[in-house]
């Protein structure tokens, strides 16, 4: 093996170590973890699962997470669409500024959003709900689907738009069976990056948030501050919302260099 | 500067090789004489690009040496070499300024400012970029960014060989014969070995004094221009230089005479230990003619195509296809003719090799 | 060249309303709320820009706003070179390639609060792995909860880990484009691996570098949840950076007014140094 190949094995090796430290704890009795350091779960333990899993303040922590994070995809993509072919394919007076605009919304702190948000949602008797967590992580997805999907559109040749139209196809039926399996990668690519953020993002959900649709994620930093240091369940309730990134992630493997590469600053 | 010869060249791109066919070069054995205008020609896959990066350096052949003079540089590395090389899309230094593209091959040598100030300023004037010099090549456009490639390549004094990669691939049409010909100029000025990849006949054929035409990895024939066009050593270099290609017709051997569709054949000479069976004659549509004496092959016209300066028809005669090419007046569509073949030009192939020989007479 | 057309417009108008619906509502009351003060009850009286002026003249705003930038500063001088450092290394092609894409990313996918609690096990003194270790095989005392320097490299250590594998993502994306016909020339024109580097996979990885910078900075500038789980702001307030410092100020005191102030005094910056970098970083590509 040749020496540079270690830089990246290392790197990898360092991402995976607070990982397994997480996964291990969360197979750990609550005895063992006070216990003292063991470097693998000495006696196996499905105990935290189990509790997550009977209990539905935790699962249903998952499916409202889920939920929203699915809501939040679609409406992102299906608003981005229409905007970046107008942005890729149209000269229309403001567009500059306006595509700068959508930009600056992702530079604004989820911190400053936190309170007017709660009161906005309040006010519209969307608190509490799924799309309401949905609605607000449009604030910073919106402007990146656009960006991302305005790169892949840009890569298609106008020609394609013009023979469809000399072919006597309407813009709806060209848009759907010409036009977006073309970018089909650019919408999956603008999908995984609305989903990802979505998912990651805590301070909107959670402050958006009380019983009813109350994120996974919020969930955890309760059960902790609540009930002491319950290390191992807190550890399971972690390992668990890796997984559904890891299966997103595994799907677009393919295209995740690309997509990066694609966007335009 | 030196002779560059490739002796016993075999290369293979798969590590565990099952037949011949998993070469993609076979068995090459070839000398370029220093100072040539040589052109590789070949269709796209037929391995004129791998033997290119073998004579660079870029590919370690599989089996083989490669000789400049009298050194071996088999397993040299580019740099080593002295060589230069234009590949097909212009290699620019993006964020260069055009003097400094054109220096960077000297100053990672090491030479002296002086020596790289007055290299480049002779090579700018040769390519005609001099006025851009202090341009970000960046901003260059398609030919002048390929101009510059080719500069960076002229630029050393002591390189053994030029080598083109299909260069005039992303250049403008009425741009491409502008830089051909300044290519040509530039050979005769550096008087340096050129090597010129592609698969455009007319590029090959105006550029290069020699032409080495290659097919599945074999080198096919090695003549100048006129040679190629006049004697094809195989029907595939019949067909791939001139337009319409050469006419290959398929024929029976009988005791050294050809007869097609059972018509005799007369061909340029003897076609010495050719087995009796099946074979093939070559002529070229310059060579075809309409009898007007009543005497040749009967054929029926099936289209003509008149492009300009001649019309090329188009006949079927014993269901083979045979072009000519006839100056003035031409025979209609549906017309019954009689082809008449130049008999010094008609010659036989044997599973697709040039067979017969010119009668020793003539 | 494209088509001049206004109907675009009506493309455009369903990411409007919904962006300007998240956007600007929350903004204008936020300029409200910097403008009054409240004693609750939805009793509001004009203050004029006093917020902004206490905000701007206060410590407390100086000192998390210096430790926010000296954070921001950390991470983009460590993860940038890093990043790119990575993804030179990484092989072009084969089936490894993907089994790295997905194992670099998987960080950048879980939620931001179970990173936090992540690297809070991770570094627990005596049962954490990299505690332990530290603490009883190295013999280093570190317990971040106690240590300000301690805290620091750890939620910067965090950062590294959570965001580095975007700017490898990234300049790994710039890399595999460059034809390889760049490198041939290169290696013809007898060129050292340095100048392959500075003078063709730097100039080619420049416009996905503008966006691994811009984004390090945006989301570092702005980053609260992983900092906030992960030592909440201590020991003391030596990690309490400018969006901690600001949801105490909002949530914790609730002192609406100069909240909000600090709010778009915030943004404002954001807005500016992210103005100035893509101004700097593409200012070649405008000349001539």
């Amino acid at each position: 093996m040749r020496m540079r190949n270690l830089v990246p094995i290392l790197y990898i090796l360092f991402l995976m170590l607070p990982i397994y430290w997480l996964v291990a704890m969360s197979f750990k009795t609550t005895n063992e973890i006070l216990s003292g350091f063991s470097l693998f779960p000495q006696t196996w333990t499905f105990e935290n699962y189990i509790a997550i899993f009977t209990d539905p303040t935790w699962y249903w922590g998952y499916i409202n997470s889920i939920i929203y994070v699915t809501l939040n995809t679609v409406i992102s993509v299906s608003v981005a669409l229409p905007a970046a072919y107008a942005f890729s394919r149209y000269s229309f007076v403001g567009d500059k500024h306006l595509f700068f605009w959508l930009l600056t919304n992702r530079m604004a702190p989820a911190a400053v959003f936190a309170l007017p948000f709660f009161q906005l949602y309040s006010a519209v008797g969307l608190f509490d709900t799924h799309l309401a967590v949905a609605l607000a992580h449009c604030l910073f997805n919106v402007p990146l689907a656009v960006w991302i999907l305005e790169g892949f559109m840009s890569g298609v040749p106008k020609e394609l738009d013009e023979t469809a139209y000399v072919d006597g196809y309407s813009f709806p039926r060209f848009f759907m069976t010409i036009f977006l399996p073309a970018i089909k990668s650019g919408v999956g690519v603008a999908a995984f990056f609305c989903f990802m953020f979505s998912w990651v993002e805590m301070l909107l959900s959670k402050t958006l948030t009380a019983v009813e649709a109350k994120p996974i994620a919020a969930v955890m930093t309760r059960t902790a501050s609540s009930a002491g240091y319950e290390l191992g369940l807190l550890a399971a309730a972690g390992t668990l919302t890796i997984i559904p990134g890891a299966i997103v992630i595994y799907f677009v493997r393919n295209y995740i260099a690309k997509g990066f590469a694609l966007g335009r600053v | 500067m030196a002779q560059i010869t490739l002796s016993n060249l075999r290369h293979s791109y798969h590590p565990n090789l099952k037949s011949d066919a998993d070469y993609a070069l076979k068995k090459i054995d070839l000398t370029w004489e220093d100072g040539g205008a040589y052109a590789l020609l070949g269709p796209s896959g037929c391995g004129k690009s791998t033997l290119l990066n073998i004579i660079s350096g870029l590919l370690v052949p599989s089996e083989g040496k490669i000789l400049f003079g009298d050194q071996d540089v088999t397993s040299l590395p580019p740099a080593k070499r002295n060589i230069a090389q234009v590949f097909q899309f212009p290699v620019i230094y993006d964020t260069m300024t055009v003097y400094d593209n054109l220096a960077f091959p000297l100053r990672n040598r090491g030479r002296d400012e002086d020596i790289v100030k007055q290299r480049v300023t002779a090579i700018a004037e040769m390519l005609e970029v001099t006025d851009m010099l202090n341009t970000r090549a960046a901003n260059l456009s398609p030919d002048n960014k390929q101009k510059i490639s080719m500069g960076r390549g002229l630029v050393r004094q002591d390189v053994n060989v030029v080598m083109f990669d299909e260069p005039l691939t992303v250049i403008d049409p009425h741009l491409k014969w502008k830089l051909r010909s300044k290519l040509k100029e530039l050979h005769q000025r550096v008087k340096a070995t050129m090597i010129y990849v592609t698969h455009d006949q007319t590029e090959a054929l105006t550029f290069a004094d020699k032409v080495v035409v290659m097919q599945d990895g074999e080198i096919v024939q090695m003549g100048t221009p006129v040679e190629l066009f006049e004697r094809p050593a195989h029907t595939f270099v019949g067909h791939f230089i001139g337009s319409p290609g050469m006419n290959v017709l398929p024929c029976d051997v009988k005791g050294g005479a050809a007869f097609f569709g059972g018509e005799q054949v007369s061909l340029e000479g003897p076609a010495k230990d050719v087995a009796d069976g099946g074979a093939e004659v070559g002529i070229r549509p310059e060579f075809v003619s309409i009898a007007s004496n009543g005497q040749g092959v009967d054929a029926v016209v099936r289209k003509v195509a008149d492009v300009g300066r001649h019309k090329v028809v188009e006949a079927i005669a014993h269901d083979s296809r045979i072009h000519a090419i006839l100056e003035g007046e031409a025979p209609s569509a549906g017309e019954a003719v009689k082809l008449q073949f130049k008999q010094s030009q008609t010659r036989l192939y044997k599973d697709g090799w040039l067979a017969s020989s010119p009668e020793e007479a003539a | 060249m494209k088509t001049q057309n206004q109907r675009a417009w009506f493309f455009v108008l369903p990411v409007l309303l919904l962006v300007a619906f998240n956007a600007l509502i929350p903004m204008m009351t936020v300029v409200n709320y910097s403008v009054q003060e409240t004693f609750g009850d939805n009793l509001f009286f004009w203050e004029g820009l006093r917020w902004f002026q206490e905000v701007l003249q206060s410590e407390r705003f100086h000192n998390a706003l210096g430790r926010q930038f000296f954070f921001t500063f950390m991470i983009l001088i460590i993860e940038i070179p890093l990043g790119i450092a990575i993804a030179l290394s990484m092989p072009k092609k084969g089936p490894w390639v993907p089994v790295c894409l997905v194992l670099m990313a998987l960080p950048m996918l879980i939620p931001w609060n179970v990173v936090g609690a992540m690297w809070n096990i991770f570094t627990l003194p005596d049962i954490g792995l990299l505690g332990y270790f530290l603490n009883h095989t190295l013999g280093i005392s570190y317990d971040m909860t106690q240590d300000p320097v301690a805290a620091w490299v750890t939620i910067i250590v965090m950062d590294v880990w959570h965001w580095t594998s975007l700017v490898v993502l990234l300049s790994y994306a710039g890399l595999v484009s460059i034809p390889n016909a760049y490198y041939q020339a290169a290696e013809i024109d007898g060129a050292s691996n340095w100048a392959v580097f500075r003078f063709i996979q730097l100039p080619k990885m420049k416009t996905v570098l503008t966006i691994a910078i811009l984004l390090r900075f945006m989301d570092s500038f702005n980053i609260y949840t992983e900092p906030f789980v992960l030592t909440g702001g201590g020991p003391g307030n030596s990690t309490t950076l400018l969006s901690i410092d600001l949801v105490k100020i909002a949530l914790g005191q609730f002192d609406l007014g100069p909240a909000a102030a600090m709010s778009l005094i915030y943004f404002a910056i954001t807005l500016l140094t992210s103005w100035l970098f893509y101004t700097l970083m593409t200012r070649d590509d405008n000349k001539a």
